[in-house]
Formats: C-alpha cells, structure tokens, sequence
C-alpha cells in the first residue's frame, strides 16, 4: 500500500534551543485513519501545522523530512511547496465557527483553491462543490453556497468544512480536533460524516486529538505523542487490548467510559509522568551528542 | 518575553526622557528669557534687517539665528514666544481638562437626562470645524490672552468629555463601584471615590496630549494674525511672518517652525509614553 | 426596529444638530463688540445713514427676532446677503465650495492610499526592520497635526526644493475658461491634461497636509485590524489551501479588517474637512476655508452664518454616508 504522508526524524525547535517536536516519525498509509494523540501542549497541531507550513513564525524546523505524496517538502521552494500543498493536502479546522471568512459566501470559499490554485474552470468548480455539499447531506445546497457563514449553524458550517477539506480529491487529510468545539450530537454527526467521506474518497487522515473515545470510533491507527515526543506507535487494536507504553496505559486509565461514565478516573500517576520526562531528557541528549 | 518587555520599558524610558527634557528647556527658556535672550526680542533695526544664521556668510554675532525683515533677533523672539506658548498650554490645557473631564463623568455616570444634554452638545460641537470656531470666538471676544485660553477651553472641551464619558462607563459597570453603593456612598461620594481615581491615568494622558494642542491653536490663531497683540513676540506670529518671506529669509520660517514641530512633538511622546506607563500589562 | 425608522432617527438627531449649530454660531456672533455696519461707512456718516444700512440687514431687530427670520430664510435657500459684497451669501459659499471638496476628496484619497499601503506594507513585512521603521514614522505623522505639516511641506517642496507650488489653486498665467467650478474634475472631463498637472501641482501639498495625519490614523488602525485578523482560523485556512502570503492579506484579511476601520475614519474625514481652513490659508487656495476667514476678518456676519452652517452640513452628511456605508459593507448587517 502507498504511504501518503511520512514525516522522518522532524524537530521543531522554539528560537534556537526550547525543542516543541522531538524527531517525530509518522506515516500516514492510503485510506489509513491515523489517531494522533498527546495532553494539550504535547504538540500535536504543530505535526499539522509543520505539514501545511504554518507554524508560527517563531517556531523552525531544525531537521528532518516531510514527505507527503513522493515529494519532499522542505527541498522545495515556498512556491512549489504551497501548489503541492493546495493540490495534495487539505485541513479539517477545529473551530467551525471561525473557519470561514465571514465578509464571502460559502460558495467562493469551497471552490476558491480549485479555481485559484489548481486551475479549474470556474463552472466545473461549482458543479464539483455542489456535489460535494450533497455527500455532506447538505439540504438546497444551491441556497447555502450563495449564503454567507453567519447564516447557518454550527454543525452546517462544520459539514461544508468537511466538503471543502474533500474538494481537490487530496491524498491526505489533517484534521485538527474538529469536534472539539461542538456538543455531543453534532460532533458524532461530524464524526460520521468524516469516516463516510474519507471511506468513499480513499483518502489518509490523520485525526489530531485528545480524546480516545474519538479515536476508538474512527481510527485504525494511533500514534501518542508527550512532549513533543512519540511514545508509542501502533495499531488500535494492540492500543486498547495492550499498550506497550506505561503513559499510554495510564492515558487510557484517566479516559470516561460512555458505558460508564462514573467510573473511577485515574489521573495519570506521576511516576509514570516522570519515567515519560526521563525518555524526552535521553532524547534531548542524544541530540546535543550529534 | 521578559527580554521583550524590558526592551519596550526601555524604549518608552528614552522617549519620555527626551520630550520631558525639551518641555523643561523650554520651561527654563520661559523664566529666564531676558537672561538667555541676545537682543530686545521687540528692537527693530533695519541696518541688521534679514541677516543669516550664523553659519552662513555674512552674519553678524550677536544675532546667532539670523534676524527677520525688520531686523529683530530671531533668537530672542522665539525664546521669548516660549512664554506665551508655556501660558496658553498649561493655563488652557488645565482648564480644558477641568471642564471636559467633569462633564465626561457627570454623564458618564450619572447618565439619564444629564448624559443625553452632554451628549448632544458634544454632537452639536463635533459639527463645528473647530479652527473656524476658534477664529470666530477670537473675534468676537479681541485678541489677547484671555480670549485664545477661552477659546481653546470652548473648542475643546469635547476631547475630554467625549473620553471620560466612554471611561466612566465602563468603570460604572464595574462591581466595585455596586459595592460602594450598597455601602452607603452618596452618588457624589461614589463618583469622586470610586471613578475619579480610575480614570485619572487617562485624564494626565489626555492633558499632556491637549497642552500640545493647545500650543497648536494658539500658533494657528497668531498665523491669521488674531493671538496676543501684535507687538508680543509668538511663534505663530513668527512663522506667519516667515512664511511671507520665505523666498527672501527662510531661517525666519525654519527656526520658530522647528521649535513648534519639537514642542507638539514632545507633548504627544510625553503623552504616549504616559499611556504607556499606565497599562498595567507593561508594568 | 426596521431599517426605515432608523434612518429616519438619524435625519431627526442630523436636524437637532445642525439647528443648535445655528444658534450657537447666531447668538456668539451677535455678541461681537462693535457695530460690523459701522465698519463699512466712512468715518462721520450721519446717524440715519447707519439706521438705515442697519434696517436693511435687520440688525435694528431684537436678537431672537433675527434669528427667526434668518431660520425662515435658510429654509426657503436664503442666506442672506453678505456685507462686504452685496452678493448673495449662497451664491458666494457655493462658488467656493466646489474648491474645498475637490481638496478634501483628494486628500482623503491620498490619505487612504499611503495608510492603506503602508498597513499592507509592514503587515506584510511583520518581524523585520521595515515593520519597526513603519512605526515610528507612523507615530510622527500621528502626533504632529495638519497645520504644521503644511508648513514644512511648503519649506521642503517650496522653498528648499521647489517642484510645486505653494499658493494658489491655478496659475493665474493661464488662459481657460471654466463652466464649473469643480477645475480637476472639468480638466479631466475636457482633457486638457497641461491644465489638470497645474491643478495639481498646486493642489499636492495641501492635500499632502491634510492627508498625512489622517493616513498614519488609517495604518495604525488598519494594521492593528489587520494583525488581529491574520490570527483567525479562515486566514489559516486559505493558506492551507496553497495560498501565498499577499493573496492571503489582500484577498482574506482585508476585507474584514476595513470594516472597523471604516467608522473612525469617516470621523476623521470630518476632522480633515475641518483642517482645509487653515490650510487653505496657508496655501491661499481659494475655498471656503479661506473664505471664512477673511469674512471672520471683515466682520461679515451673514456670510460666517452661512459658511459654517454648510461645513456643519458637510460634516453630518459625511457621518451618514459613512453609518449607511458600514451598513452596506457589512454582511451581518445586510442581512440582518
């Protein structure tokens, strides 16, 4: 099977010494959902933020590859780099609800990178939206690609963010917490409708999130990172039967039930916090060897 | 970020340095102008009429700024202008913010009927352009002192009222100021108690801003010819007159224009770098 | 409340506005000391002489009763006569309103232009030098008001370098005959391009003197809009999508970052037309502004009256086109 996305040995480093991400290896297979977990401030958006050149500009890569499709990212210039961006790779936000500019219509704004970036016909850009917001069960999707965003809820606006992330048939797919922000019933709707979608397209997503419930659902995959640091690498079932890292048992421990929600939580124990800082600290070392 | 901090620290220290330092020059200028000044700043000397600064051939000493078209000292009539400048922006500036500021917090807080008569004489007065009005007050009261300080006060009231108002407010919603009412404060005490002193950082920031405006005015009115008598030396009168001359003398336009420029200048640093001080988020 | 019921709120508030402003400017004008009638006769004119003159301008009248009268005129499109002229006060301010606004419409432009460009500018180059330079230009331009700037302008591009003009609106050399008064606009229109570079020339510095502290206003409210937008999640977004950094601040972060910028700066307009008064003075270009001084001089209380009811005019006009813009731009507003 073709691997879509691998990043290789990537460190992200703040100002020149405070490592954010510690040589990360990742890989995102073909239709491979890849649940990509850590506590908040784990640095888990910036793997995406890495990927799409985002980062904050205070934030550098100090080393490594991110490979999405057969290109090497960082040996292209900014240019290059952003076409296969727009063209291979897409973001599912997290926050519905600022996502979408507010002064356009939603119409524009699914099939602004088809028409800008990759050349389409402006009418064969349209024909594609329209259908796109019919797989995300979007009722008059004519009316709703002329409304602009203040006009639909929530839920509404995270489906079309969903149907644009599809738009350009990517290879890939990050997307960032994107149930975070909405309640209980529309965020299983989302979730639905993201496994739908990324089933019916073949797409790789990597799914960004602190919550195993989520991940349990919909991902194959998972990939647990601490500190800007990867701890455990494996596949759903062998997570949740028997994770092989001490963090990662007690991640699953310090998870509600829904079966269950009263049972006993577990905090994550502090010893197992202080064995997961002493690996992080043998990283830094070597790294300071080389 | 305490790297940064201490950066922005140090660069608002320097800006407040150097415009406080020129306002105090200025200040020593004004009390002890016959001492500094070269020449009687109102000696007329057609002998010694436009002669250069003293860089450039065919100054005389004495007249280190060169001299104007009627052979006054340039030098000595920009040092003492400087009186009338300092008056007009303290005496003004003061009174000014006296008045706004009251009439700001009075709506401010009290609102109802009080708020909605302010309000509406601001909007009336913001429908005023204020140089027109200022020129129109001038003349309807004579040139002289008094009269530009009043007609600073009356064109500018609004900058304050419309200020403090805004500020008022918000600290009205405040629960600290609740508190002090079920306390038993008086309205008054609560306004006085309570507000006054929240606000009094934005209050010192817009009076050092409006001193620099008031400076402005009165060069503005000595420009059409309608400040002080036209015997006392102004800057406005100065420029009003180099700029007549321009062709023929321009250090008379320059160096009173220079002065001005670094006087408005220093006030509005000062007044920023005030605003600066007071955001607790620097300090 | 519908849309019609708040416009008609705004005309109601316009009203009282403009009415209070005339009878401030009526009542502080009849308090100047000395008879403006005595001025324009000769020393020793006989008493009936000066009853007359004074009947004929109505000042024999009590103060209210003149107001009324003149309130009774103004509706009807009567300014009055003007005292030192004999003419008509309307048709003395509209010949010299069309100057003014040409000078105002041009200095807002260049003040859009240069604060637009240089809000783009350093948001675009945020982080480096340019940025830092930027900002202490911009806090210059700031502090330092029309006036003075107009000023060194007329010493830097006058005097020291002398490329433009610095009095005048047209060269008196020149031999053409208008049919409007708005001469930019008409030298376009005829294209009659040698004229409309000795318009501009003469007008450049002046409206540069205007256009100077508000533009610092439009990049220092700009950029802040501007820095506050390019944080949000669709700016993220589109750059996400393969967009590079000037599509993503021109075409993303603009739009909705003029929309707070917008209302300041259609107060600040008002401020600017303010300013053409003494500026035009420093420039003797023949508008209102300059206008209204020498009436102010000459004691000509009908035409005061009359010039600065138009500039309390001009400014509430302004506030609503721009309330009425801000609701046209705005989406939510549209809508809503």
């Amino acid at each position: 099977m073709n691997t879509f996305l691998t990043i290789e040995d990537l460190t992200v480093t703040l100002g020149t010494s405070c490592p954010i991400l510690r040589s990360v290896n990742l890989k995102v297979k073909a239709e491979e959902v890849r649940g990509l977990v850590g506590e908040s401030g784990a640095g888990k958006s910036m793997i995406g933020k890495a990927v799409f050149g985002t980062l904050p500009t205070a934030l550098r890569i100090t080393s490594g590859r991110i490979i999405l499709d057969g290109e090497d990212l960082q040996s292209l210039s900014p240019r290059e780099r952003r076409r296969i961006i727009g063209a291979k790779a897409a973001l599912i936000p997290q926050d519905p609800l600022t996502a979408l500019n507010p002064s356009r219509r939603i119409g524009p704004q699914i099939t602004n990178r088809l028409v800008d970036i990759l050349g389409w016909h402006k009418a064969d850009a349209r024909l594609r939206a329209l259908e796109l917001l019919d797989e995300v069960h979007i009722p008059e999707p004519e009316r709703v690609m002329r409304s602009y965003p203040h006009e639909l809820s929530g839920g509404m606006r995270q489906r079309i963010l969903i149907a644009s992330a599809f738009a350009a048939k990517p290879k890939l797919i990050i997307a960032d917490e994107p149930t975070t922000a909405l309640d209980v019933i529309v965020q299983k709707q989302v979730l639905q409708m993201t496994k739908e979608m990324q089933k019916r397209h073949g797409t790789a997503l990597l799914f960004v999130t602190h919550d195993l419930g989520v991940v349990s659902k919909i991902c194959q995959s998972i990939t647990v990172l601490y500190n800007g640091l990867v701890l455990e690498d494996t596949s759903i079932a062998q997570f949740f039967k028997q994770p092989s890292h001490p963090y990662s048992a007690a991640l699953l421990r310090a998870t509600p039930k829904y079966t269950d929600p009263d049972s006993s939580l577990m905090p994550v124990p502090s010893a197992v916090i202080r064995a997961a800082d002493e690996e992080v600290r043998a990283c830094d070392r070597i790294h300071q060897n080389v | 970020m305490d790297n940064a901090r201490a950066q922005i620290k140090r660069k608002i220290g320097v800006r407040l340095w150097l415009s406080g330092g020129w306002l105090t020059f200025l200040v020593l200028a004004a009390i002890f102008a016959p001492l500094i000044s070269p020449q009687d700043p109102l000696a007329q000397d057609l002998f010694t009429s436009r002669l250069p600064p003293f860089w450039v051939d065919g100054a005389e000493p004495g007249y280190p700024l060169g001299s104007d078209s009627l052979g006054r000292d340039v030098l000595s009539r920009i040092v003492f202008g400087t009186r009338i400048a300092l008056s007009v922006a303290f005496i003004a500036g003061t009174i000014t913010c006296l008045l706004g500021a009251t009439l700001g917090l009075i709506a401010g807080y009290f609102r109802g009927w009080p708020d909605m008569l302010i309000s509406r004489l601001v909007d009336i007065w913001m429908a005023f352009p204020p140089v027109l009005f200022a020129i129109l007050l001038i003349a309807v009261m004579g040139t002289g002192l008094t009269s530009i300080i009043i007609a600073i006060v009356v064109i500018d009231w609004t900058r304050f009222a419309r200020v403090i108002r805004a500020e008022a407010i918000g600290q009205s919603a405040m629960d600290y100021v609740a508190s002090a009412q079920v306390a038993g404060r008086t309205r008054f005490s609560t306004m006085f108690r309570e507000i006054l002193p929240n606000v009094l950082p934005t209050i010192a920031v817009l009076l050092t801003l409006e001193m620099g405006i008031a400076v402005i005015v009165e060069s503005i009115l000595s420009f059409v010819n309608l400040s002080i008598s036209t015997d006392q030396p102004t800057w406005g009168g100065m420029i009003s007159e180099g700029r007549v001359s321009v062709h023929q003398a321009w250090w008379v336009l320059i160096f009173p224009l220079l002065t001005l420029f670094l006087t408005v200048l220093s006030f509005s640093q000062l007044g920023e770098g005030l605003k600066d001080h007071f955001d607790p988020v620097l300090k | 409340m519908t849309r019609i019921k708040r416009i008609l709120l705004r005309l109601l508030t316009m009203s009282i506005t403009l009415f209070g402003v005339a009878v401030i400017v009526f009542f502080v004008i009849r308090v100047v000391p000395g008879n403006p009638i005595s001025m324009m006769l000769p020393p020793g004119a006989q008493e009936e002489d000066i009853a007359r003159l004074q009947a004929l301008y109505g000042f024999d009248r009590s103060i209210p009763e003149q107001f009324f009268i003149w309130l009774s005129g103004v509706m009807q499109g009567d300014l009055g006569t003007s005292i030192t002229t004999h003419q008509p006060v309307l048709g003395l301010v509209l010949s010299r309103l069309p100057a003014t606004l040409e000078l105002s419409v041009v200095a807002l432009f260049l003040a859009v232009f240069i604060g637009g460009f240089l809000a783009l500018a350093s948001t675009r180059m945020r982080g480096t030098r340019v940025e830092g330079m930027i900002d202490v230009a911009n806090g210059m331009a700031l502090s330092i008001p029309d006036f003075l700037w107009g000023l060194v302008l007329v010493l830097l591009f006058g005097v020291l370098w002398p490329v433009f003009h610095i009095s005048g609106r047209i060269s008196p050399t020149l031999d053409f005959q208008f049919q409007t008064k708005f001469y930019l606009f008409e030298s376009v229109m005829r294209l009659r391009f040698d004229i409309w570079l000795d318009l501009v020339s003469h007008m450049f510095l002046p409206a540069l003197a205007l256009a100077i502290p508000l533009a610092a206003i439009i990049a220092q409210l700009l950029k802040q809009s501007l820095k506050e937008t390019m944080h949000l999640d669709y700016v993220t977004l589109s750059r996400t999508k393969g967009y590079g950094e000037n599509h993503v601040i021109i075409q993303e972060a603009l739009p909705n970052a003029i929309l707070p910028t917008l209302t300041l700066v259609g107060v600040q307009f008002t401020f600017l037309i303010g300013g053409t008064v003494i500026i035009e003075r420093l420039f003797s270009y023949e508008g209102l502004g300059n206008m209204a001084i020498d009436a102010v001089i000459n004691r000509d209380l009908p035409l005061i009256q009359g010039i600065v009811i138009l500039f309390a005019l001009i400014f509430t006009i302004v506030n609503l086109a721009v309330d009425l813009t801000y609701a046209a731009l705005n989406p939510k507003l549209r809508h809503g």
